[in-house]
């Protein structure tokens, strides 16, 4: 070959470097905007240091560039978090928003996050109502679609042949989500249904009524400090005795059973992830996790972990060119990364499309109470929503 | 000394100047700030200084029954809140008009006031107090089991109202000139209202009541009028707040937001025709100073406070009438 | 079953009336005596509920951090008259409510930067953590119970000290005619001090049979101190009485309004709508009655000033 010919490529090669670095940017900005104060407060400090400790492996880089994340208490107060998120975005000027933990809060901080053309990608928060008509090419959500958990738990109660429940969750989007996806796959009478104000802690009132209904299986969403207070009081009245308690992962996680000790053993629960699975990123996961931070750790941890691993994995793909947001969404949307599930896929309306599983809570051969994986009860699960989805392009 | 300077001292001690020496390059440098933010590239602080006019303009209403009237109301975040969710349900069904919306807080924070003011008016010190929270507390509950309008999760609005002029309120330097002009003619009109015989006799009534009545005043009246200009006011803020964080929540109207009010007009002087404004700008200064540098910065805020309280017992603009005699 | 569920909503009225008194007690009196308006108190709430989870978690013994907390919180409410509140009794009600309201924000902060942010857990001693059967097939949380009879406790011993003792004379003498109790030899100073280390007392032991129920965190005080104040105004401001009728009134109201309301309103609207309507309403009806107490009797039940 002749020398031109040779050196033509490398020198347009090397001009596209040039191009290429001159477009890109010399850091990744993420606004970590979750719940770290008050009873909600261990799922966000669990999501924010499953998020670090994946930017840790990573040495502080996100897809090879170094990363800048500012963490932000939303107070739970969706007007802390509005006003919060708008510093984020229009101050700090952060590339990736993640963190909200509850589904009220990210329906107040939504909007203006994706006009202002930020990616979020969703380490817990599913609302239905991004799912379906209100979907959004700059939302993303790498953990469940809200009504997923609570409709394998509605399957699992049917198939276990409880024939009338009594329903609790507290009153907010995603309680109602979980109900709606309980009763989606319950086929039994449901003998109440009950939803409490979204700071009550006291469940007095609600144990009389649920003692009143006779009902013989009880199925809650009380996420966090909620379900830490209601499972003491359920146990302190007695009614663990005459009913049997059904939870999602959220009620029923490494958290709940710190808190509430020998009451939780027995409780079946479902979950898209568990501290078991076996796959080589989950393995590495909760060895690192432990040793970081001394806990095991909550599905809440595993989702923040695996946000970070989409965001690192899509910024790698688009050569760190985060400015041109139609190429980082295809990226986005491709998620090329090593789930700690499993193989990890998007479904059209950027929620996933996953297995879920049963749990037990258990004594295990150290004496310690924990999760372990019995079952699966729904395979390549879709959510009910993303029929009403017409993502604009 | 036998000469009053015209800018120091007024005709009467009832009488409040609006101490244009100062006002006018206070006035100025507000104008400047959105250039001066852009430049800067902080183009985030002109929404901070607006949200900051906003509740200067809520807590110069409050100080008007407060501080003027002696009237201590524990439910102004109330009006507030009835202003911010009449635009925010008016735009939900529809109607996104500034010209339409904006009034229609103003006459619907006055009425609610006016029906409130006309039952608590009727009582005395800690039990008006108290039942001014009560009715507060009661729409706070009422909005929050609203779930048409959002409830307790809040009403986000689609966008800012539409002022038409040319002006597109969407643009944070824009709305910014409009909150500004809106607390300049709010803060005139009530200077004026406070320099007429109906602020002397306000005063007159917040030194004593029983005197005036004497006299022959129909107090209930004169404080009705002012309980209700006040809560107008107060809703055109509350339209202004819905509109800067395009955001409404029933936790607008709690009793911790009255109690904020009622914080930065005794900081920044009670009865001062400046207390609202330097209180709300001394509160939520220091509140966006402080986030920036510590998690903890609640404490300083309140060790400010308490310094403000022990220190300077009649508020920030007592310091400053405190100075200027000297 | 009806019946039933109304006795334990009575018991649960009772149980929260209850431990509202303890708080609506040390309020009332600092308020009628000391004509001093605390936005404070909950924060001596809290730091008594924070206190007692702290001690009782390292001994190990619920009791023992119970008995270490509440004289520890005195000794910090001690403290906290002795060096700024003493300074606001002077002022008039505006200050007060300034300087309480810095010192509510102060103290948040502080138990956020020595315990964090995150709630820390509280339990009740395990010989109370399962039920009593108190009518067959009806059984109800043993440590409710203790909450209960730990109230009445306390009542009486507030009756037997304000009746029977000379302090208690003093402290109904201060709290009827300040000036003339003064006039007559009362020693101010230290009875404030008293007052106020026992109304923190008080708190310190709401703040610990509640903590097992509730959540210990930063901000627990600030709910209860608004419902704490409409107490005091509907029992009368100054009068112990009151308080405690007042508190069981409103403990009433509210536990009744929250179960019967929604179910009423279930029945009428179906379980979304009533779990809206619901609670606010249950809220909103306390409010009613307060103002309804006001409208009957404006100085409410049992004013001390006669």
């Amino acid at each position: 070959m002749k020398r031109s010919t040779r050196i033509l490529p490398a020198a347009a090669a090397a001009l596209a470097l040039l191009a290429g670095a001159a477009q890109a940017a010399d850091k990744v900005k993420v606004g970590l905007l979750s719940t770290l104060s008050g009873p909600g407060s261990s799922l966000g400090i669990d999501i924010r240091d499953g998020f670090q400790l994946a930017l840790k492996q990573g040495g502080g880089k996100l897809g090879g560039l170094p990363a800048e994340v500012i963490v932000a208490d939303d107070q739970q107060s969706p007007d802390a978090a509005k006003q919060t998120a708008d510093r984020l975005i229009k101050r700090d000027r952060v590339d990736f928003m993640t963190g909200v933990v509850f589904s009220n809060i990210m329906l107040a901080v939504g909007q203006p996050i994706f006009q202002s053309k930020t990616f979020y990608v969703s380490a817990n928060a599913g609302p239905s109502q991004y799912a379906g008509a209100q979907c959004n090419p700059y939302f993303f959500n790498v953990a469940w679609q809200n009504d997923n958990l609570h409709e394998a738990v509605g399957k699992t109660v049917t198939d276990k042949g409880f024939k009338k429940v009594a329903l609790l969750a507290p009153n907010y989007p995603a309680g109602k989500d979980a109900l709606a996806g309980f009763k989606r796959f319950y086929k039994g009478e449901v003998a109440l249904e009950s939803y409490t104000p979204l700071n009550q802690l006291d469940y007095g009132a609600e144990l009389s009524k649920i003692r009143a209904s006779g009902a013989d299986a009880v199925y809650i969403f009380l996420p966090g400090g909620l379900g830490v207070n209601f499972v003491k009081q359920f146990t302190g009245a007695g009614l663990n005795k005459e009913m049997k308690l059904f939870a999602p992962g959220f009620s029923a996680d490494e958290d709940v059973i710190r808190a509430v000790g020998d009451a939780m053993v027995g409780i079946f629960n479902s979950s898209h992830w568990a501290h078991d699975l076996d796959n080589a990123a989950n393995k590495r996961f909760v060895a690192d996790f432990q040793k970081e931070y001394g806990r095991v750790p909550t599905l809440y941890a595993s989702q923040g972990y695996d946000a970070a691993r989409l965001i690192d994995a899509a910024v790698r793909d688009v050569g760190g060119k985060i400015e041109d947001k139609a190429v980082l969404g295809k990226a986005l949307k491709a998620a090329n990364f090593e789930s700690v599930r499993g193989p990890f896929k998007f479904n059209t309306n950027h929620y996933p499309v996953q297995d879920y599983h049963l749990r037990e809570i258990v004594k295990d051969a150290q004496g310690r109470i924990t999760n372990r994986t019995v079952g699966k009860v729904f395979e390549a699960h879709a959510d009910a929503y993303v029929g009403d989805c017409k993502m604009p392009s | 000394m036998t000469t009053p300077s015209k800018n120091d001292t007024a005709p009467s001690i009832l009488d409040h100047g609006l101490r244009l020496r100062w006002s006018v390059p206070l006035l100025i440098a507000l104008v400047l700030l959105p250039a001066i933010a852009t430049a800067l590239d902080e183009g985030f602080y002109i929404g901070v200084a607006s949200r900051i006019l906003i509740f200067a303009l809520a807590a110069t209403s409050l100080n008007l029954i407060l501080g003027f009237g002696g009237m201590v109301s524990f439910g102004h975040a109330a009006f507030v809140g009835v202003g911010a969710y009449t635009v925010g349900i008016l735009m939900q069904d529809g109607v996104d008009s500034a010209w339409i919306a904006w009034p229609a807080a103003f006459v619907l924070g006055g009425l609610f006031a006016f029906v409130i003011g006309l039952v608590s008016l009727r009582t005395q010190g800690v039990y008006f107090i108290m039942i001014t929270l009560a009715f507060a507390q009661m729409l706070f509950y009422l909005m929050v089991s609203l779930k048409a309008y959002g409830g307790e999760d809040g009403l986000s609005l689609a966008s800012r109202s539409q002022l038409g002029l040319g002006l597109d309120l969407a643009d944070d330097a824009q709305f910014y000139y409009v909150v500004l002009a809106l607390f300049v003619l709010a803060f005139v009109a009530i200077q004026r209202l406070l320099n007429a015989r109906f602020g002397h006799v306000l005063q007159g009534i917040r030194e004593n009541e029983v005197r005036m009545a004497a006299i022959g005043f129909p107090v209930y009246r004169y404080k009705l009028v002012a309980f209700t200009i006040a809560g107008a006011i107060a809703g055109l803020a509350g339209a202004l707040l819905a509109n800067q964080g395009s955001f409404v929540s029933p936790s607008l109207l709690q009793w911790s937001q009255s109690g904020m009010l009622m914080i930065m007009v005794i900081l920044g002087g009670v009865g001062h025709l400046f207390g609202g404004l330097a209180g709300a700008v001394a509160f939520l200064l220091i509140e966006e100073v402080l986030v920036a540098y510590t998690i903890h910065w609640q404490f300083g805020l309140g060790a400010v406070l308490l310094a403000v309280v022990l220190l300077a017992p009649n508020g920030l603009m007592s310091l400053w009438r405190r100075r200027a005699r000297k | 079953m009806t019946g039933i569920l109304i006795f334990e909503q009575l018991l649960n009225g009772l149980q929260f009336g209850l431990m509202l008194f303890l708080l609506a007690a040390g309020l009332t009196l600092v308020f009628g005596i000391m004509d001093m308006i605390n936005l404070a108190h909950g924060s001596l709430y809290m730091i008594g509920a924070y206190l007692i989870a702290t001690i009782a978690g390292a001994s190990g013994s619920f009791w023992v951090g119970l008995g270490a907390g509440i004289v520890a919180t005195a000794v910090v409410g001690m403290l906290l008259e002795l060096t700024v509140l003493r300074r606001l009794y002077q002022r008039d009600h505006l200050s007060q409510v300034l300087g309480t309201f810095a010192i509510l924000l102060m103290a948040n902060e502080v138990v956020r930067m020595i315990w964090g942010a995150q709630p820390i857990p509280l339990n009740p001693p395990e010989s109370l953590a399962g039920p009593v059967e108190l009518l067959p097939g009806f059984t109800y949380p043993a440590y409710r119970l203790f909450i209960i009879g730990v109230g009445l406790a306390v009542a009486l011993l507030l009756y037997l000290l304000v009746t029977r003792t000379r302090v208690g004379m003093q402290v109904r003498a201060g709290a009827s005619n300040r000036e003339m109790a003064l006039a007559m030899g009362t020693n101010v100073r230290w009875l404030f001090t008293a007052l106020f280390a026992f109304g923190a007392a008080l708190c310190a032991v709401a703040g610990g049979m509640l903590g097992p129920l509730l959540a210990v965190q930063v901000g627990m005080g600030e709910s209860i101190l608004i419902l704490a104040f409409v107490v005091i105004v509907i029992g009368g401001i100054g009068s112990i009485r009151g308080a405690l009728l007042g508190a069981l009134l409103v403990g009433l109201v509210d536990t009744a309004g929250r179960t019967l309301i929604p179910m009423l309103f279930g029945r009428l609207m179906g379980p979304d709508a009533a779990a809206n309507a619901g609670p606010a309403v249950a809220s909103i009806l306390i409010y009613v009655l307060m103002a309804a107490v006001l409208f009957w009797k404006p100085r409410g039940l049992f004013p001390a000033h006669g």
